[in-house]
């Protein structure tokens, strides 16, 4: 069609009146761009970029104090090496969310796709998603609810067990992991779904009549052909829990200090922006040091 | 279904545009005098709905409120958003630091009349000041000191926080002043200047198999008591009457020998206040005699800084008994910190809190 177009402009010369169609793609390619482009640029880009900027000064710039660029705020994790600490954990909180979402949502997206069709696979999908439309502080505060002593846990148990103790367990890791596993399953078992929906029903049927034992379809059928969902879900999941504060902050009590919260501190109780800005920047720089190391694997998993 | 003709169309647009109009009209009419936004903690006195309602009765000034969850978010929303707020409630400390930057301006007290019974000790307060000119009209005062479920002996020294008796009891009030003030107390420093803070980092770190809980706001605290996650911990005064009275929680509020931590919040009017005249007339509200003795027999107040609201309150009243004249004379207030120290502070209470999460 482009092509027809080109030659009967060609023909009737470049003064015909249809040579104005005869634009190159890419125009129309960035002419049909620019608007995302412009407003990622406009809403992401330049204040992360205005962040970095105040990540190197030496006080927030909304003040009267005079402003001094330094590279004192990277430092953060040698002068205070407590940080080290709370990063670790954070990377250690990231890590046991990510591995149970991954376990939890690989095996709900199996038994959405093998066992469910039509309506009620549909029910069941919207049955995932419906906790995600309602406001996240409060899933988190109902499992405090839950979570803590003479909780809606215990009292389940003391109804079959009485004498049993608590096993109310509001204000430590396991609390801020389950909570976050509850926020983020969702992620993972839309991006398995996705990725286990493609696969064609006749490769396992194959792989069974030739005499392949469940756990060896499970194996070495379904999980390396849905490495790309997994991993795109977990990549979607680690980043933001690393950063997360709320979940912490209410689920975690006194164990709860993340870098999300140190950060989320540095904003909001010590106004000092520059010290919050250059945390976040160099955990970015740490998880993109972890794709970084991974990424072997990582695109071995997205290829297959 | 009405057909979308011309007429229909002009009859609704004409319909939309009078109902426009009367809604942006009637408001004006009624509040003449305009209305005022108020920063300040939620629940915090100045959104009492009984006392807004009467005020624009009195005034015609509309009241809206803003919220923050901690001083140094107020500061932050006084320096992001000029011309947004007309009155804002802040401490002592944070006045100071607020007039420094130039985000409050001067308080013409002759159009706060009731100012005249204000404590002149409080209206002449350093923090409060700056070249002569008062920059807060003074509110309230009060002090966080201990709390303790009743019945509990009553302790006589924040040694208490770390006693054994309490492993996994207690609650501190997440903010950094606060922690590092009780810190200088129980080592036995000056609150606002402590010399020796990795002295007041060991007293705070000693306290760390009895903290179950670090909370950020009344209703936070109230909770978590209520569903005894706690037993002893850091409150302010006016919370633990407020607690008592309207949640009906078994708490009682002790100030122990080395004193409150005592505090005074300010009525000040940002420099860029769309309505300071408005914001003024309700500054003035907030410490007549007539809003605070129903605001502290009813809700539960800290103590007013206007004599006369004070002595207005019935004897055997809740407040006047836990705002016991006397501790004053061994309460310290926390009064402006230069940066350096601050930032010190936030590090310190920092460090504490990654060591309790250990």
């Amino acid at each position: 069609m482009q092509n027809d177009q080109l030659t009967s402009a060609s023909e009737r010369g470049p003064s015909g009146p249809r040579s104005r169609w005869t634009l190159p793609s890419w125009i129309s390619t960035t002419a049909l761009l620019l608007p995302t482009y412009g407003w990622l640029t406009l809403a992401v880009f330049l204040p992360l970029l205005t962040m970095f900027v105040f990540s190197f000064m030496s006080a927030t710039p909304m003040g009267k104090a005079p402003i001094v660029f330094t590279l004192k705020q990277y430092r953060a994790f040698i002068d205070q090496p407590y940080l080290v600490g709370i990063g670790i954990t954070s990377l250690l909180i990231g890590f046991w969310t990510t591995l149970f979402c991954a376990v939890l949502g690989f095996l709900a997206a199996v038994a959405l796709v093998r066992s469910t069709f039509g309506k009620t696979r549909e029910m069941l999908l919207i049955l995932v998603l419906l906790p995600f439309w309602t406001n996240g502080l409060v899933r988190v505060f109902s499992w405090t609810m839950v979570l803590r002593e003479n909780g809606f846990l215990d009292n389940l148990l003391h109804m079959i067990a009485p004498d049993a103790g608590s096993i109310g367990f509001l204000y430590t890791r396991y609390a801020i992991v389950v909570g976050l596993v509850h926020g983020y399953l969702p992620y993972m078992i839309l991006t398995c779904y996705i990725a286990l929906v493609a696969i064609d029903d006749a490769i396992i049927e194959a792989a069974s009549s030739l005499g392949a034992r469940w756990w060896t379809i499970l194996f070495k059928i379904l999980v390396p052909l849905a490495a790309p969902g997994l991993i795109s879900g977990s990549v979607l999941i680690f980043i933001p829990v690393i950063g997360s504060f709320m979940e912490p902050r209410i689920l975690g009590g006194r164990v709860g200090v993340t870098m999300g919260t140190v950060i989320e501190d540095q904003f909001t109780q010590a106004f000092n922006w520059p010290l919050g800005a250059s945390l976040s920047f160099t955990l970015l720089a740490v998880v993109l040091a972890i794709f970084a190391t991974f990424s072997g694997v990582l695109r071995r998993g997205t290829a297959a | 279904m009405t057909e979308l003709t011309r007429r229909n169309t002009m009859k609704l647009m004409s319909a939309a545009l009078a109902a426009g109009v009367s809604f942006s009209i009637l408001p004006r009419k009624a509040f003449s005098a305009g209305s005022i936004t108020v920063l300040n903690w939620q629940g915090y006195g100045t959104d009492e709905a009984w006392s807004i309602k009467a005020f624009t009765e009195k005034t015609g000034i509309a009241v809206v409120h803003d919220y923050y969850s901690s001083e140094s978010e107020m500061l932050t929303k006084l320096r992001t958003n000029p011309g947004a707020y007309d009155l804002v409630v802040l401490n002592a400390a944070r006045c100071a630091q607020a007039a420094s930057e130039d985000l409050l301006q001067p308080i013409d007290f002759s159009k706060v009349p009731n100012a005249a019974t204000v404590d002149e000790a409080l209206r002449s307060n350093p923090n409060f000041s700056k070249d002569g000119k008062g920059f807060a009209v003074p509110w309230v005062w009060g002090m966080t000191s201990l709390a303790i479920r009743e019945g509990m002996p009553v302790p006589d020294s924040y040694a208490v926080l770390a006693d054994p008796a309490y492993k996994g009891r207690v609650a501190m009030d997440d903010d950094p002043i606060i922690n590092i003030g009780v810190g200088a107390l129980m080592s036995g420093q000056d609150i606002n200047d402590p010399k020796d803070l990795a002295a007041v980092k060991t007293a705070l770190k000693s306290i760390k198999p009895n903290v179950k809980l670090l909370w950020s706001t009344e209703d936070q605290w109230n909770k978590s008591f209520a569903a005894k996650e706690f037993d002893l911990s850091l409150f302010w005064s006016g919370g633990s009457v407020r607690s008592k009275r309207n949640s009906k929680l078994p708490v009682q509020f002790v100030v122990p020998k080395e004193g409150g931590i005592g505090w005074v919040d300010g009525l000040g009017i940002p420099a860029s206040a769309p309505n300071a005249e408005g914001a003024l007339a309700f500054a003035n509200w907030m410490i007549d005699p007539v809003f605070y003795v129903e605001w502290a027999t009813k809700v539960g107040a800290p103590a007013s800084s206007n004599s006369a609201a004070l002595a207005a309150l019935p004897a055997d009243d809740l407040s006047r008994q836990v705002h016991k004249p006397e501790y004053l004379k061994t309460m310290g207030i926390m009064s402006a910190l230069p940066d350096d120290r601050r930032e010190a502070f936030n590090n310190a209470w920092q460090e504490v809190k990654a060591f309790y999460a250990e």
